[in-house]
């Protein structure tokens, strides 16, 4: 049984989250019409949105305090939002805006908050190796904080994610890592490019335990993630998770999506994890106005946070060649001590 | 009299036909890449190829750079002719290990004896804010290393002579295609890059820059989309009475010094403009190239390059990093 708070806490990450996809697509595409120009609109760049992905954001972060370190890929936003970054200034970097999170140099793919440990970036696989990096920095100082890599179904044929689970494995590392499974790697469907129906048996390799969370659903995915996040808590190492979610949207804005079949998109679109999970609260007593005021609370969060990021000034062009470095380019130190390295004699 | 050619075509059609030729004249011609299958492409470089060729030769790929890269080599060396894609030429840090120490090294290392005639194809770029990991050009990374031929188009004539070129040779061939030329319909083109090309096949030599607008006054080297920001500078100088030789490089390795020099030694003045990293870069080499042989004839030089900073997010940011015209045209005022 999982407690209705802890039910309702995840709920709303879930509205928030899909919401935010939902908003942030309505105003990346503003000013890329009619004709699509990525290079127009209010939001710079690419954007993958992670709507359908909620179930495996709130259902494993639900576990994690602030600081256990979350890496996530290119499609971040959901986890961030579970994770609890900082959701107008993540919203700011994502409209390039000077008070975002990296000051408008990282943008969506590479959203940075330290304060709840939480990264992301855009080459695959790539935050697996830092996660392993985070629960080696836990083992060394034996504190009990654990990292988690997440990862798409597309990722698992990486070197970085399979190098990542070896190293984990061998040193006992508490990490957890989360494919993400979609079925789709942009226009590539899995079968193409695995012969593995189940990601997580990736994990039988490295003798390290593997489930996959067959169904989109946030209690399944909590229940798993417990026994996950409690076994590298416990310093009992590493553990592969998979996890069945559904992109309700294309690979980025703007992906006509003419490879995917429109039964699989209808499919996708059907089976939601939001609404199980309110299933789930019912039979758990809460009733609809309390569901609607949750929804209502997780709206007015994102609009706010939209508001406050589209009024945000616009980075100096100046600023451009700033934060290079954390010291001065000469180091620690600008003079260079006086040694007699000649001996004193003449 | 040559044939007057009228037939124009973006440059991701130039380079595709050019593929598809080759592909139907030589059964061991194969690309390899992510999403070239059904999508055609993310940038249209396969448009069209799998509904002609099938599965087998346009082959989709797990997002395994190292396997499929390093897969090429080895069916190179087989004597096959397999083109690679990277999606964005920043992925080649997964993988660099084939592209660098076998790749390019083995046909040395063999002292001649094995060749690897293979291509890869990698989008570069930036100008639509796809930042840090998405936007680079690396040129001067992939032309440091030796053992690689390097080839950027800037037009669609140039696509198409130059990716002949490419799969024939029996050299790995690095062809790093821009994105903003593409012609692509969510990534808009600049004007220059949609030319005329011929039906037939031809091949562009590598090594040989093409001059792309005439003047007595400045030098100006580049590739790629800069060639087309350094045309419109050079129009607005003209307007001036300052007279710009624009020259597109086509290759890095190898270089055509000498049609530099030549021009150098009309103007006396060099700017060198590139959409890679400054430091140890692409401008860096055109100089000291031009100051190895003609050092005299060096009046002014300046270079118009990224600041040694990654690529940022924000519009306003990147564009600052990024040269447009108005920065060649600046940096040629600064010569004069
Ligand atoms: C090393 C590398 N290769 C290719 C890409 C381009 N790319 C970005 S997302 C993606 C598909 C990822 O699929 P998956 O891991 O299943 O995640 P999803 O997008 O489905 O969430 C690809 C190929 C990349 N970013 N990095
Ligand atoms: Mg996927």
């Amino acid at each position: 049984m999982v407690a209705l708070t802890e039910l309702t806490e995840m709920y709303a990450d879930m509205v928030t989250a899909r919401h935010y996809e939902e908003r942030l697509q309505e105003e990346y595409l503003e000013g890329k019409q009619p004709a699509f120009d990525i290079s127009a609109g209010p939001i710079p760049g690419e954007l993958h949105l992670a709507a359908g992905h909620e179930a495996a954001g709130a259902g494993v972060c639900q576990h994690l305090r602030d600081d256990d370190t979350v890496t996530a890929p290119h499609r971040p936003h959901h986890v961030a939002i579970a994770k609890g970054v900082d959701l107008k200034r993540m919203t700011a970097e994502i409209f390039g805006r000077e008070t975002g999170l990296g000051k408008g140099k990282g943008g969506h793919m590479h959203l940075f908050d330290p304060d709840v440990s939480f990264a992301c970036s855009g080459i695959i696989a790539e935050g697996c190796p830092p996660a392993a990096g985070a629960g080696l920095a836990a083992k060394k100082r034996n504190t009990d904080s654990v990292a988690v890599a997440y990862l798409g179904e597309g990722a698992i044929d990486q070197g970085a994610f399979l190098e990542s689970l070896n190293f984990a494995a061998v040193h006992d590392l508490p990490v957890v890592f989360v494919i993400e499974d979609n079925d789709w790697a942009i226009s590539m469907p899995k079968e193409r490019v695995t012969d593995l129906e189940d990601g997580s048996k990736r994990a039988d390799g490295f003798d390290m335990p593997g489930r996959r969370v067959d169904v989109d659903d946030a209690v399944a995915v909590y229940d798993a993630a417990r026994e996950a996040v409690g076994r590298a808590r416990d310093q009992n190492g590493p553990t592969l998770l998979e996890i069945q979610v559904h992109r309700r949207m294309g690979h980025f804005m703007g992906d006509p999506e003419s490879y995917r079949p429109e039964a699989d998109q209808a499919a996708a679109a059907q089976r939601d994890s939001i609404e199980r999970l309110a299933d789930d609260l019912r039979a758990a007593g809460t009733d609809d106005a309390e569901l609607e005021d949750l929804r209502a609370e997780a709206e007015a969060r994102v609009e706010e946070a939209i508001e406050w990021a589209k009024d945000q000034p616009k980075p100096d062009p100046a600023a451009a060649h700033e934060d290079m470095w954390v010291n001065p380019p000469s180091g620690v130190t600008d003079s260079e001590p006086d040694f007699d390295l000649a001996g004193g004699e003449d | 009299m040559a044939e007057e050619i009228t037939r124009e075509l973006t440059m991701s059609r130039a380079m595709v036909e050019a593929i598809a030729g080759e592909m139907r004249a030589d059964d061991e011609v194969f690309y390899m890449g992510e999403d070239v299958a059904d999508y055609g492409g993310i940038f249209d470089s396969t448009e069209g190829l799998r509904e002609e060729f099938g599965y087998d030769r346009v082959m989709d790929v797990p997002i395994s750079e190292t396997a499929y890269l390093g897969a090429a080599v080895g069916a190179a060396q087989e004597g096959m002719r397999p083109i690679a894609e990277l999606m964005f030429v920043d992925f080649f840090g997964v993988a660099m290990d084939q592209i660098y120490n076998q790749m390019a090294k083995n046909t040395y290392m063999s002292g001649g004896n094995v060749s690897v005639p293979m291509v890869l194809t990698a989008a570069v770029g930036g100008t639509y804010n796809d930042a840090a990991q998405h936007s680079q050009t690396l040129y001067g990374t992939f032309a440091h290393m030796p053992g690689m031929k390097v080839v950027v188009p800037s037009t669609a004539y140039e696509a198409k002579g130059l990716m002949h070129n490419a799969i024939r040779d029996d050299d790995p061939v690095v062809y790093l295609f821009h994105k903003r030329l593409m012609g692509i319909g969510w990534l808009p083109a600049p004007d220059g890059p949609k030319t005329p090309v011929p039906e037939t096949d031809y091949t562009i030599p590598f090594g040989s820059a093409d001059v792309k607008h005439a003047g007595e006054d400045v030098t100006i080297v580049t590739l790629g989309l800069h060639v087309h920001r350094a045309l419109e500078a050079a129009e607005s100088l003209a307007e001036d009475g300052i007279g710009a030789e624009v020259i597109d490089l086509r290759s890095l390795v190898p270089l055509d010094t000498d049609t530099i020099v030549e021009s150098v030694e009309k103007t006396g003045t060099l700017v060198v403009v590139d959409e890679d990293y400054r430091s140890y870069g692409v401008t860096g080499e055109i100089v000291a190239s031009v100051a190895d042989e003609a050092v005299g004839a060096l009046d002014s030089v300046e270079r118009v390059a990224l600041p040694d900073v990654p690529i940022p997010y924000a519009r306003s940011l990147e564009n600052e990093v990024v040269a447009d015209a108005g920065d060649i045209e600046a940096a040629v005022r600064r010569t004069q």
